[in-house]
């Protein structure tokens, strides 16, 4: 696609980040706004929505619109926003805390609803803005401030929990291949129907354990085998299992009907744009219902 | 004149589809109805019952007594008798059960076999179709007035059901005409009411369609009584519209969806209960702080926690105007009839995108669950016009960019700061839940958050909620003014025309804002009265301590509370309100 958007466009909006130096969200950003000047779409064309914790203010720094709801929240706003305009492109983004502890009941149930937006999960396995608590995603004696004796619970593993949930597009990249991690956005955001794209985002202050180093040693990148077949969901299932969900790329896809197209008598022009004046002129009609 | 008919039995065996058969064929013959359902919170068994007050003129509660009982069993009768008339009639399903009467009870028992006529005439599923025959003739109502809403209830089950049900029904009135001498007597009509087209609905039927007109688009919900009747409501008309009804996971996205809309520029609203509301406070605040327009409808039920869900309350008038941590604008509509429902449900969309912060709308299970017959012209398509505030169209929002750039929360002087929605070109910005800058940057510091907070306390100085919260009828300066809220008016009207009868002059104030309180009106009300009775439907007397807190401490302010989970009947009020007049005269007397 020819592009008449540049990078700086979204940098002329973007807020300085008050990230740490080294930390992976600075690739996320980067790589989905690579992403959406790719597609040609401007900054005022996109919504991101985020909840709380250091990856909610993905998009202070992104430079689109931005909505900046409360913790587990990003998604019930996200999924309403693109009802109400279904021209805007509307990215959820948070952490592991936000998406996968407080908020993974809305994170299931908009796999399963299907409403066509992107959600970037930056996946560190810790609370990093509250400096250092044990996450739904870290691993099973990972010690942190909140588990001195190391963490109790069995992981959340988000692949195999968004394939059973019937989430359509399901990916994962990491921080340190920006690259990639533009393609899947590219993708996701192409994608009819909820998207997923988890990514492996290091917290460099407080996870000394799955490091930059650590995630290059053991995430396998589905992109390079040319056996893998993402539209077969057994296989999604027996790969994100063998590997323990140490992959990146994408694992599945699947093309279907969107919720959108579920809803009767939803117009193609935005229910933002549509004049209101119609009930009015239907009195007669909407009383007699009532006699 | 009234008639009051009430039917009872199990649930499931069909009581709210006869009561509202009744109900509607006497508002379509051009009577007045009041219809008040009881149930519980089960699907079989267990006992419901729906009363229905026919009058020649508009009554807003179910009455305190009653004509004829339909009984399908003990318990209905069990429940129901201390209501029954001196000479009132028990019309009960003889052979299904042998009824037991109080042995000094003033009534009058008619056996019909109503459940036997269903079966030899139809099925044992028209036994209620037995009862609307039998009532008829008790009533001097002819058998073929229920015909056409037979056939449009049943028509869909084939033209033999809607003969049998019609058959069963005449079968119905032909025994009990002959069994009893027993009559009573519908009221008179006049010519002009006869067959006069009116509305039959609810409150929550009048929530729904106002905020169709209002322009609502989305509602996202969760299910929950006494408020899903909202939901049916709009799933019917908001596909018409394009619109769309959300079930939501539970009520914390609910809340944060009708947030999500408004912010894209579509008016939304979610609508629940206490419980769900309990849920949704948190989201209270990420409206005020991000100015964002909210519409909340709170149907109330009897609290707390899961508490009693089929029965009525106003208890959460506390929890709409308190809750959420922080301090955040908001406005609690409190409407007193179902035509208040259609109106206000309008203003609140208007008030809430004024002023960019959750607007509640604080109704409750008897006002949301009885259907009662509205003149047509009182439910008005075009009293409330549409004003979506201060919403910038795209040509205003780039003229804004060429000039400096576009702030969401610009520092005005009136405190609300134009909206931008997303899509515009030039108006891109960040709405937020953290304390923030002009521009939506999150910011601790005194100087940003000491001045939005004033922005938004700043914001609110034009609304007046004696605009449209607050009537006042009866007697200027009387002996004794009755103050209520929300939906227990028609009581009060009552029971200010009893008083009044017996020789007290008699005030009535009702608010149908709560917040902000209108403290001028309330204040100039109470102060012109000898005694004051503040009416609560509920224990802890919530408006009784609103006026405290916002109109201050009075000594001749009394309270009057019931919790029991049932409306107010009009001789508990005039009970309580004879105490308080009695009291405060003795006290004079002393003084």
């Amino acid at each position: 696609m020819a592009s008449a958007v540049s990078v700086k466009e979204y940098r002329g909006y973007a807020q300085q980040p008050t990230w740490c130096p080294g930390c992976g969200d600075f690739a996320v950003v980067a790589a989905m706004q690579r992403a959406l000047v790719n597609l040609g779409l401007k900054p005022h064309q996109v919504v991101a929505v985020t909840g709380i914790g250091c990856s909610g203010k993905f998009n202070y720094y992104l430079g689109a619109n931005a909505f900046n709801s409360m913790h587990g929240r990003s998604l019930p706003v996200a999924q309403a926003i693109k009802i109400a305009n279904r021209d805007l492109v509307v990215i959820a983004a948070g952490g592991d805390g936000d998406g996968y502890g407080i908020g993974v009941g809305h994170f299931i149930h908009a796999c399963r609803r299907n409403i066509d937006i992107t959600y970037v999960v930056m996946d560190n396995h810790i609370y990093g803005l509250t400096t250092g608590q044990t996450s739904p995603t870290s691993e099973k004696g990972f010690k942190t401030k909140t588990t001195p004796y190391g963490a109790a619970e069995h992981p959340i593993r988000p692949l195999p929990l968004a394939l059973a949930s019937g989430c359509g597009f399901v990916a994962q990249g990491f921080s340190g291949d920006v690259k990639q991690l533009q393609g899947l956005f590219e993708a996701a955001i192409k994608h009819k129907g909820f998207a997923l794209v988890n990514v492996f985002s290091p917290c460099v202050t407080f996870n000394k354990e799955q490091t930059y180093d650590w995630w290059r040693e053991n995430l396998v990148n589905l992109d390079e085998r040319e056996d893998y077949d993402p539209t077969d969901k057994a296989a999604a299932y027996k790969v994100v299992t063998e590997t323990n969900g140490l992959v990146t790329g994408i694992v599945y896809r699947e093309e279907r009907s969107d919720y959108q197209d579920e809803l009767p008598n939803y117009d193609p022009k935005p229910l933002v744009y549509q004049d209101l004046s119609q009930p009015i002129k239907d009195r007669e009609k909407l009383l007699k219902a009532f006699m | 004149m009234d008639f009051t008919w009430k039917i009872g039995g199990a649930q499931g065996e069909g009581i709210d589809s006869a009561g509202e058969i009744f109900a509607l064929t006497l508002h379509r013959m051009g009577y007045y109805i009041y219809a008040y359902r009881h149930f519980m919170s089960l699907i079989k068994g267990g006992h419901t019952n729906y009363k229905v007050r026919v009058s020649s003129k508009q009554h807003r509660h179910r009455g305190d007594m009653l004509d004829l009982l339909v009984a399908f069993d003990q318990r209905s009768i069990d429940e129901n008798l201390h209501e029954l008339k001196s000479g009132g009639a028990v019309l009960y399903n003889a052979g299904a059960f042998e009824p037991k009467f109080p042995g000094d009870v003033d009534i009058v028992p008619i056996g019909v076999p109503m459940q036997q006529i269903a079966k030899d005439h139809g099925s044992i599923v028209m036994t209620n179709m037995a009862a609307m025959g039998a009532s008829a003739a008790l009533v001097g109502l002819d058998p073929s007035a229920f015909d056409d809403f037979i056939a449009e209830r049943y028509g869909k089950h084939g033209a033999d059901v809607v003969e049998s049900n019609r058959k069963v029904v005449r079968a119905g009135y032909q025994a009990a005409s002959e069994v009893t001498s027993w009559r009573a007597k519908l009221p008179e009509l006049s010519p002009e009411s006869r067959g006069k087209k009116r509305v039959f609905m609810h409150g929550n039927d009048a929530i729904a369609l106002g905020a169709v007109v209002a322009g609502c688009r989305v509602v996202a919900a969760y299910p929950i009584t006494p408020a899903t009747d909202i939901l049916y409501s709009l799933l019917k008309l908001l596909p018409q519209y394009g619109g769309v009804v959300l079930q939501a996971e539970d009520e914390m996205a609910a809340c944060q969806m009708a947030v999500g809309c408004n912010y894209a520029g579509v008016r939304a609203m979610t609508s629940t209960s206490g419980p769900g509301f309990s849920l949704m406070t948190e989201t209270l605040g990420l409206s005020g702080v991000s100015e964002t327009p909210l519409v909340i409808v709170d149907v109330q039920r009897a609290g707390p926690s899961t508490g009693m869900p089929t029965k009525t309350e106003q208890g959460d008038a506390f929890q709409a105007i308190f809750s959420s941590h922080g301090e955040i604008q908001r406005i609690v509509l409190s409407p007193a009839t179902v035509e208040d429902c259609f109106y206000d449900i309008q203003r609140a969309f208007n008030l809430a995108d004024k002023y960019q912060c959750p607007v509640i709308v604080l109704t409750d299970l008897a006002l949301g669950l009885s259907k009662q017959t509205v003149e047509i012209d009182d439910i008005d398509f075009e009293r409330i016009k549409i004003d979506r505030g201060e919403l910038l169209t795209e040509e205003q929002v780039k003229e804004i960019a060429k000039n400096g750039g576009y702030k969401r929360y610009a520092l005005t002087e009136s405190g609300i700061s134009p909206r931008a929605l997303p899509g515009q070109e030039g108006g891109v910005h960040i709405a937020i839940s953290y304390e923030h800058t002009e521009e939506g940057y999150e910011d601790e510091t005194p100087l940003h958050r000491v001045a939005q907070t004033q922005k938004r306390i700043r914001k609110m100085s034009t609304f007046d909620p004696a605009e449209f919260g607050v009537r006042r009828s009866g007697d200027a300066a009387p002996d004794l003014l009755l103050v209520g809220w929300g939906s227990t008016i028609g009581q009060l009207d009552e029971a200010r025309e009893a008083l009044k009868a017996e020789g007290y002059t008699v005030g009535h104030l009702h608010l149908s804002v709560l917040y902000p309180f209108p403290s001028q009106a309330v204040k100039e009300a109470i102060e012109s009265a000898r005694t004051v009775l503040v009416v609560d439907n509920n224990a802890f007397g919530q408006l009784r301590q609103l006026i405290q807190l916002n109109v201050g401490h009075y000594e001749h302010v009394h309270d009057c509370r019931k919790f029991s989970g049932e409306p107010y009947k009009v001789f508990e009020i005039v009970t309580r309100a004879r105490e308080v007049l009695a009291a405060s005269k003795s006290v004079k007397e002393v003084g």
